[in-house]
């Protein structure tokens, strides 16, 4: 079973509508890529169809907050990091109690080219003081961050989503630990090669530490559902425990996971290297999302490689 | 809750109009920094919404849920509304000569999180109405018979936000929301007529689905008529949004600043405050 996390999302959303009524949600358009629809369909009533007007959604939906709501808005990750003044100031600066839902993160939204890829978002969102920025591996992970969106963080939050979809790797019976790294791929101290990984790639890497195990090389993966608030003393931790680290992320390597990581083992003294991985302060394109794996070096096989010839 | 006001005492206002304007020099004078002509140019409007019209807004303790709300969404005219927040008791007199120094309430732009009866943080030109249509909203969701009014100026609305809240609102029929434009025609670099011309602005926001009234924004009577306007139309249930361009004078009060962009964003010295507050009293 794979599904994209924006589908995991929007089902996860009608889901939990029915339990906390404060749950309003707005769109621009583009509910049925966003997997809004699946909650307009279920309550009519509470959703706001806004159009083709980001910005104006955003403002909307920090009133809304500021009502007693608790609003969750979609759109693609770019198109609501272009309207971040709006977000700097009507949704963080005053507080407002709202959910941002950016879809097509990346390349490996494939066909539609840079302009609908969400490669900055990370970064911009990370950069406002107060919002969580959240970024799950999977459908069940997707649920997971959802409810502790809904009953327990408070304030803006940012929830950055697939188009394509991805393998279940939730491991059975773990139980969700809110902010922390999770162990997808754990040799323990046999591993001396360390990845964090968020997002799709999360599900690349773990491929590529398979693979590697085969060869007997292994490789533990650590999945980063919360890229901020982050888990800094467990990225310290692998850090130091490791002789080839390095993290993966389908989004720019300036001010993504990356540099969470960075920042994170950066005043600690850590003497292991870090190597982002990711997309390298250049563009997107159209293509095959699995195509634009290969060539920013984000595929299984890319990751493998890369770590054969590091190792 | 009846909608014309009983309460309304021209004699009353007029006293408060002129002290907010005496406390708009001298809190600006003190700070040093910001700007006069276009709180000066909204004060009348201001005073009258929230001492004869708004409701739910008369006490400083815990606020109240059913309160009328409103959102300066030309927050750099935000001198005007603390005076008038410190007259209700929202914050002390004394605080307003902490406007814009280290570790005060008093932001140089509205401020949400510091001061919660400012509603909304503003300051980037062009928000403001967007979160007031928000609040319009999950307010008509609750069946509430609260009312949102949102103070937008002229120059502002060359900013698109604007645009795309003056399509949606009416959308949502959200009759509970009154927009009023402080239309002083001054903004930093010249008259917005120079600048950037709105007109035909009634027709555009007619076009728009809007309730438009137009007057004069310093003539109380007029003010306060245009607002039970509003609140009688409300009253009917969902249907168009108001917005109500009130044509004013920026630097109203103080004749050498009338008129004068100069006066947009520079605040007097010792002896010109002097001679402002002399004029404002006579």
């Amino acid at each position: 079973m794979s599904k994209s996390t924006r589908q995991a999302f929007g089902e996860s959303l009608a889901k939990l509508g029915e339990e906390k009524r404060e749950i309003v949600v707005l769109d621009a358009d583009l509910s049925k890529s966003t997997k809004s629809e699946i909650f307009a369909k279920k309550f009519p009533d509470r959703f706001y169809e806004m159009g083709i007007a980001e910005a104006n959604m955003i403002g909307t939906a920090a009133g809304l907050a500021f009502a007693g709501k608790l609003p969750f808005l979609c759109s693609f990750g770019c198109f609501l990091t272009g309207r971040y003044d709006t977000i700097r100031l009507s949704v963080a600066y005053s507080g407002a109690n709202v959910r941002l839902i950016g879809t097509h993160a990346g390349v490996g939204i494939g066909d539609d080219g840079h302009s609908q890829m969400g490669l900055e978002d990370l970064t911009l969102m990370r950069a406002l003081p107060t919002m969580g920025v959240f970024q799950p591996m999977d459908a069940r992970e997707t649920e997971e961050v959802m409810k502790y969106l809904v009953h327990e963080w408070k304030g803006p939050a940012y929830l950055r989503l697939t188009r394509q979809n991805l393998p279940n790797l939730y491991p059975e019976g773990a139980k969700f630990q809110p902010l922390k790294l999770m162990a997808i791929r754990d040799h323990g101290s046999k591993a001396s090669i360390s990845c964090i990984a968020s997002g799709a790639t999360t599900a690349e890497a773990v491929a590529a530490s398979d693979a590697l195990s085969k060869k007997g090389i292994l490789m533990n993966v650590w999945n980063a559902h919360s890229v901020k608030p982050f888990d800094d003393a467990k990225a310290v931790e692998i850090a130091r425990a490791s002789k080839l680290f390095f993290t993966i992320e389908d989004h720019s390597v300036i001010g993504g996971l990356g540099s969470a990581v960075a920042e994170a083992i950066s005043g600690a003294g850590v003497a292991t290297k870090l190597h982002r991985l990711g997309v390298q302060d250049v563009f997107g394109e159209s293509g095959d999302g699995p195509d634009l794996y290969e060539k920013h070096g984000l595929s299984a096989a890319k990751i493998a490689a890369w770590v054969q010839e590091h190792a | 809750m009846p909608n014309s006001s009983p309460r309304f005492d021209f004699d009353l206002l007029t006293k408060l109009c002129t002290r907010f304007r005496v406390d708009i020099i001298e809190m600006l004078t003190e700070a040093k920094s910001g700007h006069p002509g276009g709180s000066l140019s909204a004060i009348d409007l201001l005073t009258v919404l929230w001492f004869a019209r708004m409701r739910g807004v008369t006490s400083a303790k815990a606020l109240e849920a059913s309160r009328d709300r409103f959102v300066l969404s030309k927050g750099h005219g935000v001198p005007a509304l603390y005076a008038i927040l410190a007259e209700k008791g929202f914050i002390e007199r004394s605080e307003l000569m902490t406007l814009r120094k280290i570790g005060s309430r008093l932001q140089g732009h509205p401020d949400r999180m510091r001061m919660p009866i400012v509603e909304a943080s503003t300051g980037s030109l062009g928000q403001g109405l967007s979160v007031a249509q928000g609040l319009a909203l999950g307010i008509q969701a609750d069946k509430s018979p609260a009312h949102v009014y949102c103070m937008l100026g002229d120059g502002e609305i060359q900013e698109g936000q604007v645009w795309e809240a003056a399509m949606s609102a009416p959308k949502f029929k959200l009759s509970n929301l009154c927009a009023i434009l402080d239309a002083n025609n001054g903004q930093i670099d010249g008259p917005v007529s120079q600048v950037m011309p709105l007109d035909p602005l009634k027709e555009k926001w007619e076009s728009f689905g809007w309730n438009v009234i137009e007057i004069d924004g310093h003539d109380l009577k007029a003010i306060d008529s245009a607002y039970t306007k509003f609140a009688d139309h409300a009253a009917k249930g969902p249907g168009k949004p108001t917005f109500i361009i009130a044509r004013t004078v920026k630097g109203k009060g103080v004749s050498f600043m009338e008129n004068k962009i100069e006066w947009h964003g520079v605040v007097p010295k010792k002896d010109e405050a002097e001679k402002a507050i002399a004029e404002i009293r006579k």
